[in-house]
């Protein structure tokens, strides 16, 4: 009679108890709603930026196509996609879908698709996130955990400081003091754009090319990271430093460093939801950065579009920007929830 | 012979014991000195100055005795548009924050006070006004329909209000189980009246310090869309400023430094005096920040 092993007996080798159905079905479900909870969101988002192109002044052709001057087949293709003369509701389905599709419409000014603009740009906008945000978090991390052992010793107090600055700068004028001594007085850095654009570099020499224009920025940004990190690891590890188990670890002897570790390990997780609660306040800076250094990301490309009064590329931005957000806070989400079962359980 | 019940009238804590209420330490002390020096400086040094856009005959003027924050391109006494860029930085941020303060309260009050379906409903309208990028939606709604100040503070503070909502839910959900809201429920009080009377002026507290947080970042947010230029160049604002600055950088840095720096100071202030609030409300959290 065959049995199911893996039920009944413990899994000896971990020394953890088996995940029992209901818990793996708990999981499931969690993840289920979570998903559904995106729908309306995400739905939210495409109606905001469908009551603009409506409420805006003139009719919306015209706002979309802004100071260029299309072909009559542009514009009677236009009118013909708009729908202009359908029953308003007609409008919005046939909008929501073609977004659902990712038709994210034309710019008139730059004569291509939204979505081919944007896409062009992700690698440099990622290049500059990922570097800062990877560096930083484990910098403010790092310190965090530093500092916990001694509450208000100076290096506590130093920290702090240097958090609260983080939280007050606006990112665009550190990026401005920044670039004036680093880049225009000591001229250490290049002060414009992602690579040289004097030189093709390849290969190794295109890495560091590369690097050498990253760091401004990653450091401008990071100053950011830096300070939410900080604040919410250094907040959790001394809420962690207090709980039962670690006295438990203490009385049983264990060193220092070990019981350092024991409250980082649950200390850490808030930070993953920090992160994603915080996302919509980093992108603004980031966009703020990539201007006065001249990165060729999706924040520069947002700023020429504005100048240019391009509606469709800017609103497209928008969009994609937005379903970007609500889609990672949903990954943070499920990711937290296989990391931490408690919050499966609400 | 009908009777009516009216509460007795609670003392009025004197000034001094509110402060002492307060705990102030060091930094704490230091910010709201910053602040009310900020706030004296932005609504009574303009009252003395000149207008922010006469022109003198020295364009790019180093810092001197005549301009302490030397001149600008146009020859426009810097020192001067400061003093104008913090009553139209502060103005802004005050000014937002109250908007959404309102809003807010008044969609966190309904929706805690009521509970069930309408609660469900306002409170996934407000998730989703805060996953929305604020800053992408405020520069796209004034590109579209143009920076006028009055403009500029409504799109700020429609933005702001779901921090403040979540807040006043969540106290109003604990508080209408309480003893004296059940007391004022019996004897037959207004939903209005236990809701204005009883309930909000206990809640205040935690809405005090979300309020605080609301000024700083509508002050960062104006700056950076005025930095775009999208602030209302009739109002110039420490942002505005800071956007003439950039192409100027290499020839005249004290026109980037000093604005970027009365941004710095006020809203450090505001999140110093911010979180030490939170730290004497909250004991749980004490030491926390």
């Amino acid at each position: 009679m065959p049995t199911d092993v893996t039920a009944t007996t413990p899994d000896k080798w971990t020394d953890k108890p088996t995940r029992s159905r209901s818990e793996a079905f708990a999981s499931m479900r969690y993840i289920a709603l979570k998903l559904i909870s995106a729908i309306p969101m995400i739905l939210g988002v495409i109606t905001v930026n469908f009551i603009l192109i409506h409420l805006a002044p003139g009719d919306p052709v015209s706002i979309l196509v802004g100071e260029t001057e299309p072909t009559p087949e542009q514009l009677a293709a236009l009118y013909a996609k708009m729908g202009l003369d359908q029953p308003l509701w007609k409008q919005y389905i046939d909008y929501l879908f073609g977004i659902l599709q990712g038709d994210l419409g034309y710019s008139y000014v730059l004569q291509r698709d939204v979505v081919d603009l944007i896409v062009d740009r992700i690698p440099a906008t990622l290049t500059l996130m990922l570097t800062s945000l990877i560096v930083f978090t484990i910098v403010g991390v790092a310190l965090a955990v530093y500092v916990a052992r001694k509450p208000k010793s100076a290096g506590d107090q130093a920290g702090s400081f240097l958090a609260v600055l983080g939280y007050s700068i606006p990112a665009f004028w550190l990026a401005q003091i920044i670039l004036l001594i680093f880049a225009l007085e000591l001229r250490w850095f290049p002060s414009n754009g992602m690579v040289s654009s004097r030189h093709m570099y390849e290969g190794w020499d295109y890495f560091v090319d590369l690097l050498h224009h990253l760091v401004l920025p990653a450091f401008v940004l990071g100053m950011r990271y830096l300070a939410i990190n900080f604040r919410y690891a250094r907040a959790a590890m001394r809420d962690a430093l207090s709980q039962d188990y670690i006295t438990a670890a203490r009385a049983k002897g264990l060193s220092e460093r070990r019981v350092l570790f024991h409250a980082y390990r649950n200390g850490i997780l808030p930070v993953i939801t920090v992160f994603g609660l915080n996302l919509t306040d980093i992108l603004a800076g980031s966009v703020l950065t990539e201007i006065v250094f001249g990165w060729p990301g999706i924040g520069r490309l947002m700023y020429d579009a504005m100048y240019a009064r391009d509606y469709p590329l800017l609103m497209g931005i928008f969009v994609f920007v937005s379903i970007g957000i609500i889609l990672t806070n949903l990954v943070i989400d499920i990711v937290y929830s296989l990391f931490d079962p408690r919050v499966r359980q609400q | 012979m009908s009777m009516t019940y009216s509460a007795p009238k609670p003392v009025r804590p004197t000034f001094r014991a509110s402060v002492a209420k307060l705990h102030l330490n060091t930094s704490s002390t230091i910010a709201i000195a910053v602040l009310i020096g900020m706030l004296l400086f932005a609504f009574l040094l303009p009252l003395a100055l000149g207008t922010p856009n006469a022109m003198g005959d020295l364009s790019f003027g180093p810092p001197s005795l005549a301009h302490p924050m030397g001149t600008d391109d146009l020859g426009r006494d810097v020192f001067t548009r400061f003093a104008y860029g913090a009553r139209s930085s502060l103005s802004v941020g005050i000014l937002a924050a109250l908007t959404a303060s309102i809003i807010g309260i008044s969609i966190g009050a309904i929706a805690g006070y009521s509970r069930g379906i309408v609660d469900i409903a306002l409170m996934r309208v407000s998730e989703l006004f805060q996953v929305i990028p604020r800053f992408f939606l405020a520069l796209l709604v004034i590109a579209i329909f143009g920076s006028n100040i009055m403009f500029i503070i409504l799109t700020i503070g429609l933005l702001g209000w779901p921090e403040v909502a979540r807040i006043t839910r969540g106290e109003f959900l604990s508080l209408r189980e309480r003893e004296y809201v059940m007391a004022a429920q019996t004897i037959g009080q207004s939903k209005r009246k236990i809701i204005f009377s009883e309930i909000l002026p206990n809640a205040m507290p935690p809405l005090i310090v979300a309020m605080t947080m609301q000024v700083s970042s509508a002050i960062l947010l104006e700056a950076g869309l005025s930095f775009l230029g999208l602030g209302d160049p009739s109002n110039p604002s420490w942002g505005l400023m800071l956007n003439e600055a950039q192409q100027f950088l290499t020839r005249a840095w004290w026109m980037a430094v000093f604005p970027g720096l009365g941004i710095v100071i006020t809203v450090a202030a505001l999140n110093v005096f911010g979180d030490h609030l939170t730290d004497v409300l909250n004991p749980r959290l004490k030491g926390a920040h």
